[in-house]
């Protein structure tokens, strides 16, 4: 790496009671890049984070941001970094405006400063209109962009962002990734966790892949897709045919596997443009008639697969793991 | 994002600058400031500092001032409202502790955490917010004991030190409720320990009924007890009845300085104490 890393953190540890929550974690992200951290509930990616902005003490290990050490100079980490936190860190009973204000002031702005600034964040993230209206009456999308705001106020260098778009609708999480592009680009330096690999495709420059609070693999989306060998082919027929894995064979890229009714069909393929429409064409002229037709792209769930062999178990687990560790966490 | 295009935000060259001497006042008033919009924003909070003082002074000054004779006479209702003071604005402190504990139990204390501020302006902005809550529980009290009749009977300024005495004694106590916040699992249990707590401290003492006819341990306990030295302090300054001056027990015979000295010791001991109980709760 030609310059120092923004973010570095070397072999990070960190148990909760018997729970072992990061386990020798190691990270890197230079100056201006994109890190996004993939894994399923509970694998240690908001444990990771909370160490990252000084929320938390790792058990071993050593983690640098901007250059300082979370552990022996939490200050001067604080004052180069913005945090969204997945679960709501503002204050129920302010307006939006008032929150933004408040986080300014005690970032050190003054308070003309701090006016100024909230309100071109408000506009800039559309909530001009509801800026003056108390949190308790804004929506899941709505929090998650004030909350991402409210990390931005200073301008920060190093931005972290955990779980931007868990529990939103596809409509605001598609926004929020339009907010989340625009704001990078120039300079800032970016972690953002993440149990979606098309988010971490949609955001990030480089992925790591993060089970039992360690890395398991790196790579872009692309190499990490890769390995999971594609995408895949499923077709239900209306009825069995023998000559529809014959027809198939031509646009796959391995072996068609047939159900035992003989009406479903599948097998791993490269995505190309028009592939859905070629197949179907392709059945059709051999006057097999198609139910349904679907191209997987590669979820964490293949990824997962692909490189452990298991589906994340974390997954099983209640849905709140990764927030009853941060529970865990805020209370000791 | 529609219609608006992002300018994209240059990276700052300069980071905020470190906390200094203005820097953590500044912090200090913001969060004083947000706890007072709190309070504009549910009135309703602020019923054990309005609605429950007044219901309180009515009560005990009717009722057990029916009843109660005073050792060296006078009225009732001139001897009990210092007593109600010091009663309400005991109880009252236990607004700290439910506020941070349940500050601490949502998510804006982490938030707080990764902002470049001064740490402790969370506890002292929630020591000043509860100060001003008690100018307003005193002045319900006070206003309430004129309206049945109190008349303190002292000079303007000695009135104004009962009420300095008061204050400061109150603001110590929040910083002793403010350690029972930090070890609460929650704001109900934090209630409810100070209830617990505090009523026997607000009522094992003088404020209510005089201490002569206690049984011995409950006198001892009564005439030593900080609340029983404020109690007499404001008496002695207002000018109202005060039997415990008659009570060889120090702080009873030297009530002003007794209250100085336990308000003092409170902040030393619990301020400090907050402080580290704050630092150890919000890190792990």
């Amino acid at each position: 790496m030609a310059s120092t890393p923004m973010i570095e953190a070397r072999g990070l540890t960190k148990r909760f009671g018997s729970t072992v929550a990061l386990n020798g974690l190691d990270l890197e992200v230079p100056a201006g890049a994109i890190l996004g951290v993939l894994g399923p509930n509970g694998a240690g990616k908001t444990t990771a984070v909370r160490i990252l902005t000084t929320l938390s003490l790792p058990d071993s290990g050593s983690a640098f941001v901007a250059g300082h050490d979370v552990v022996r100079d939490p200050a001067a980490v604080q004052r180069n970094i913005g945090v969204t936190a997945q679960t709501a860190t503002l204050d129920e009973l302010l307006t939006g405006r008032q929150n933004l204000v408040m986080i300014g002031r005690l970032n050190g702005l003054r308070r003309a400063e701090a006016r100024v600034r909230a309100t071109e964040l408000l506009e800039r993230f559309d909530l001009a209109d509801a800026g003056d209206r108390l949190l308790k009456g804004y929506s899941g999308g709505m929090r998650r962009r004030l909350d991402l705001a409210a990390g931005l106020v200073t301008r920060p260098p190093v931005l972290f962002l955990d779980e931007p778009t868990t529990g939103l609708d596809p409509t605001s999480r598609v926004r929020m990734w339009g907010v989340i592009r625009e704001l990078v680009g120039d300079g800032v330096t970016l972690l953002l966790t993440t149990q979606y690999l098309d988010e971490a495709d949609e955001l990030a420059d480089r992925i790591v892949v993060v089970d039992h609070g360690r890395v398991i693999a790196e790579g872009t989306a692309a190499e990490l897709k890769a390995r999971t060998g594609g995408a895949r082919l499923d077709i239900t027929l209306s009825a069995a045919s023998v000559a529809a894995p014959l027809v198939l064979e031509r646009f796959v890229s391995g072996e068609v596997h047939v159900s035992h009714d003989g009406r479903r069909l599948r097998a791993p393929v490269e995505t190309a443009a028009g592939l859905a429409t070629t197949v179907v064409r392709a059945l059709d002229q051999a006057q097999i008639t198609v139910d349904d037709i679907d191209i997987h792209q590669p979820s964490l769930d293949d990824v997962f697969f692909a490189l452990t062999g298991h589906p994340p178990d974390a997954a099983e687990d209640d849905e709140g793991s990764e927030r009853s560790e941060a529970d865990l966490a805020a209370n000791r | 994002m529609s219609a608006t295009t992002l300018a994209p935000d240059p990276p700052r060259r300069r980071p905020p600058r470190p906390p200094g001497l203005t820097r953590r006042l500044a912090d200090v008033a913001v969060l004083t400031g947000r706890n007072l919009i709190h309070i504009a924003r549910e009135p309703l909070r602020l019923s054990d500092v309005t609605i429950q003082p007044v219901l309180f002074t009515v009560l005990f000054v009717y009722i057990f001032g029916s009843g109660i004779v005073l050792p060296h006479g006078g009225s009732y209702t001139d001897y009990a409202i210092a007593g109600l003071l010091a009663l309400n604005l005991t109880t009252s402190s236990m607004g700290t502790a439910v506020g941070l504990s349940a500050d601490l139990g949502s998510g804006v204390i982490d938030r707080f955490r990764t902002l470049a501020m001064w740490r402790p302006a969370v506890l002292v902005g929630r020591s000043l917010s509860d100060l001003l809550t008690a100018v307003i529980c005193a002045a319900f009290v006070a206003g309430t004991g004129l309206i049945v009749g109190w008349r303190p009977e002292g000079s303007v300024l000695s009135a104004i030190g009962a009420f300095a005495i008061f204050l400061l004694f109150s603001y110590a106590l929040s910083w002793a409720c403010a350690c029972l916040g930090m070890v609460s699992e929650s704001p109900e249990s934090a209630q409810g320990t100070g209830l617990v707590i505090f009523f026997p401290l607000a009522f094992v003492s003088n404020a209510l009924v005089p201490t002569q006819h206690m049984p011995a341990v409950l006198r001892f306990i009564a005439n030593w007890n900080p609340v029983s030295a404020v109690t007499a302090a404001a008496r002695q300054l207002f000018a109202n009845p005060n039997p415990s001056a008659t009570i060889h027990a120090w702080p009873m015979q030297h009530p002003v300085i007794a209250s100085l000295i336990w308000s003092v010791a409170l902040v030393a001991i619990f301020a400090p104490l907050a402080t580290h109980l704050y630092r150890r709760r919000t890190t792990s």
